[in-house]
């Protein structure tokens, strides 16, 4: 359905070692516009180093990769421009409050009336009440949230999201997916990385999977399902899921804590 | 990118100093060494000493707030290590924003934070019978020295706050900075001291600052040391600061 327009990010034969360690050895993928791309891989397998190629962090061996159709070696200005990284740890300031963390950012974008994005996130992310509180008494979750908000300031094209939920609960996990899933709807082409092959399933339109440095496949779910032999019928006890079980519990969506 | 150089250095400048306004015992522990010191030695050891001059705490004053200063910048290797850790370095250079205003921010509140302890100092010093009849000149002169030595150091700071690996390490190399005064100088002349440690006392930049800075101070003619003292000064400057840059190329490709 996108295939008329050009991807949103290219990714051309992409190489880089630290030292002796060749981290990627030729990584090739294109993400078309408005989707979700997730990069799976286990630890070590050079997730966070194609995100921090894209985002201009670090340089490459050799290959190239573009950014909303800027080269990020040569026009790394305008790749900047272009998008938002949510790095695998929350990059928010601990001693800030969660409202000065957003205008920080809403000012080194360069926009105008920063005070008003900030109040307009903190609604959106359900974090009015703690604005006016220290990052560093915020939850996992709540952290996570202020941290994903700030990346949506300036409304980027293109969002990096490293390992997003790695260390989350069950429900902030699910709040944050339901962020992704609203970016896409909204025009946001998200590349997502992620551990977790259920996070991947339930967000993504796509699906690489990097392995010691190269993309073994990279198809739709639907399509990968099909790379195994076609589904037996089987007779099994549904049993609920511990996650269902944890949800019904404390209450899916209950107040945020 | 770099029309935004000023702008973005605000922006980032007026962040780390919303740190130091919250946590204030920065300001506090970098003044109660050189303080500490500054009682010792006037109250201790300073009746022994032989200065030649009648008052040990207008003698010992430049060398303490050289002391502070050492002692100060090194918030500063902390303060940049824990944005590198914390992540935020990183989101702040995947932002379209003039990439070296992330230091600048740092430098620029080291040198506020160090004026602030140094005018602690400087009071603690006029309780202590610490007199000087020196114009404004001469207070200019010594506060251009002391904020020249003060971004020398902290470009030091940067290297360090680059280049550690632990939170100790971006601090343990100040110490050496603050015992420089004491082989210098600042404390007692340099004529009782033996030969090799008197040559070293006499030719480290310390004595030069120390010396340029006590005669402003006393109203007298400063000579040749105040060339000296600027050489110093602007010579670790660049050195600094070009040592910080590279130390910073090498973290960001």
């Amino acid at each position: 359905m996108t295939a008329a327009r050009e991807p949103a990010i290219t990714v051309q034969g992409l190489q880089r070692s630290f030292g002796d360690v060749h981290v990627l050895r030729g990584v090739d993928f294109d993400v078309a516009p408005g989707s979700i791309f997730a990069l799976l891989g286990s630890n070590g397998a050079g997730k966070t180093t194609v995100v921090k190629i894209l985002s201009t962090l670090l340089k490459a061996d050799a290959g190239t990769a573009a950014v909303n159709g800027f080269d990020t070696a040569t026009q790394a200005g305008d790749v900047r421009e272009s998008i938002s990284l949510t790095g695998q740890f929350a990059a928010v300031d601990e001693v800030l409050t969660g409202r000065e963390n957003l205008v920080l950012v809403a000012k080194l974008r360069h926009l105008d009336d920063p005070g008003a994005i900030a109040d307009d996130l903190l609604a959106r992310f359900a974090l009015t009440d703690a604005g006016s509180r220290a990052a560093s008494t915020y939850s996992g979750g709540m952290r996570r949230r202020l941290d994903i908000a700030m990346s949506l300031i300036g409304d980027p094209p293109v969002i990096f999201l490293d390992e997003p939920t790695t260390g989350l609960d069950p429900e902030a996990r699910i709040e944050v997916w339901r962020t992704i899933k609203r970016l896409a709807d909204g025009g946001t082409t998200v590349l997502l990385t992620t551990q977790y092959l259920d996070e991947a399933e339930h967000l993504a339109d796509r699906i690489a999977i990097l392995h010691h440095g190269r993309i073994l496949v990279n198809d739709t779910l639907a399509a990968l399902k099909k790379l195994l032999p076609s589904a037996t019928v089987e007779y099994v006890e549904k049993q609920p899921s511990l996650e269902e079980v944890f949800l019904a519990l404390v209450g899916e969506g209950a107040e945020h804590t | 990118m770099t029309s935004h150089f000023i702008g973005d250095t605000a922006v980032l400048t007026g962040r780390s100093l919303r740190h130091i306004s919250r946590s204030p015992d920065t300001i506090i522990t970098t003044a109660v060494m050189p303080i500490a010191f500054m009682l010792l030695f006037v109250y201790v050891f300073g009746g022994a000493i032989e200065t030649g001059t009648d008052s040990y705490v207008n003698y010992l004053l430049p060398g303490i707030l050289l002391i502070t200063i050492a002692s100060g910048i090194a918030y500063t290797a902390y303060r940049l290590f824990l944005d590198l850790q914390g992540g935020i370095f990183e989101r702040f250079q995947s932002m379209p924003i003039a990439r070296s205003s992330v230091l600048w921010g740092h430098v620029l509140t080291s040198l506020a934070a160090n004026v602030i302890s140094l005018v602690v100092v400087v009071l603690v010093a006029l309780l202590m019978g610490f007199r000087s009849g020196a114009g404004v000149v001469a207070w200019l002169a010594i506060a251009g020295i002391l904020m020249l030595f003060t971004l020398a150091l902290t470009w030091i700071a940067v290297i360090a706050g680059l280049s550690a690996k632990t939170v100790d390490g971006a601090s343990a190399f100040s110490y050496p900075l603050i015992f420089l005064p004491f082989i210098s100088s600042a404390f007692v002349p340099t004529e009782t001291m033996p030969g090799p440690v008197r040559w070293f006392a006499e030719n480290q930049p310390v004595t030069a600052i120390v010396n340029t800075i006590r005669d402003l101070l006393a109203q007298q003619s400063i000579g040749s040391d105040i060339w000296v003292a600027l050489a110093w000064c602007v010579a670790i400057l660049v050195g600094a600061y070009v040592s910080a840059m590279v130390a910073y190329r090498r973290k960001i490709l």
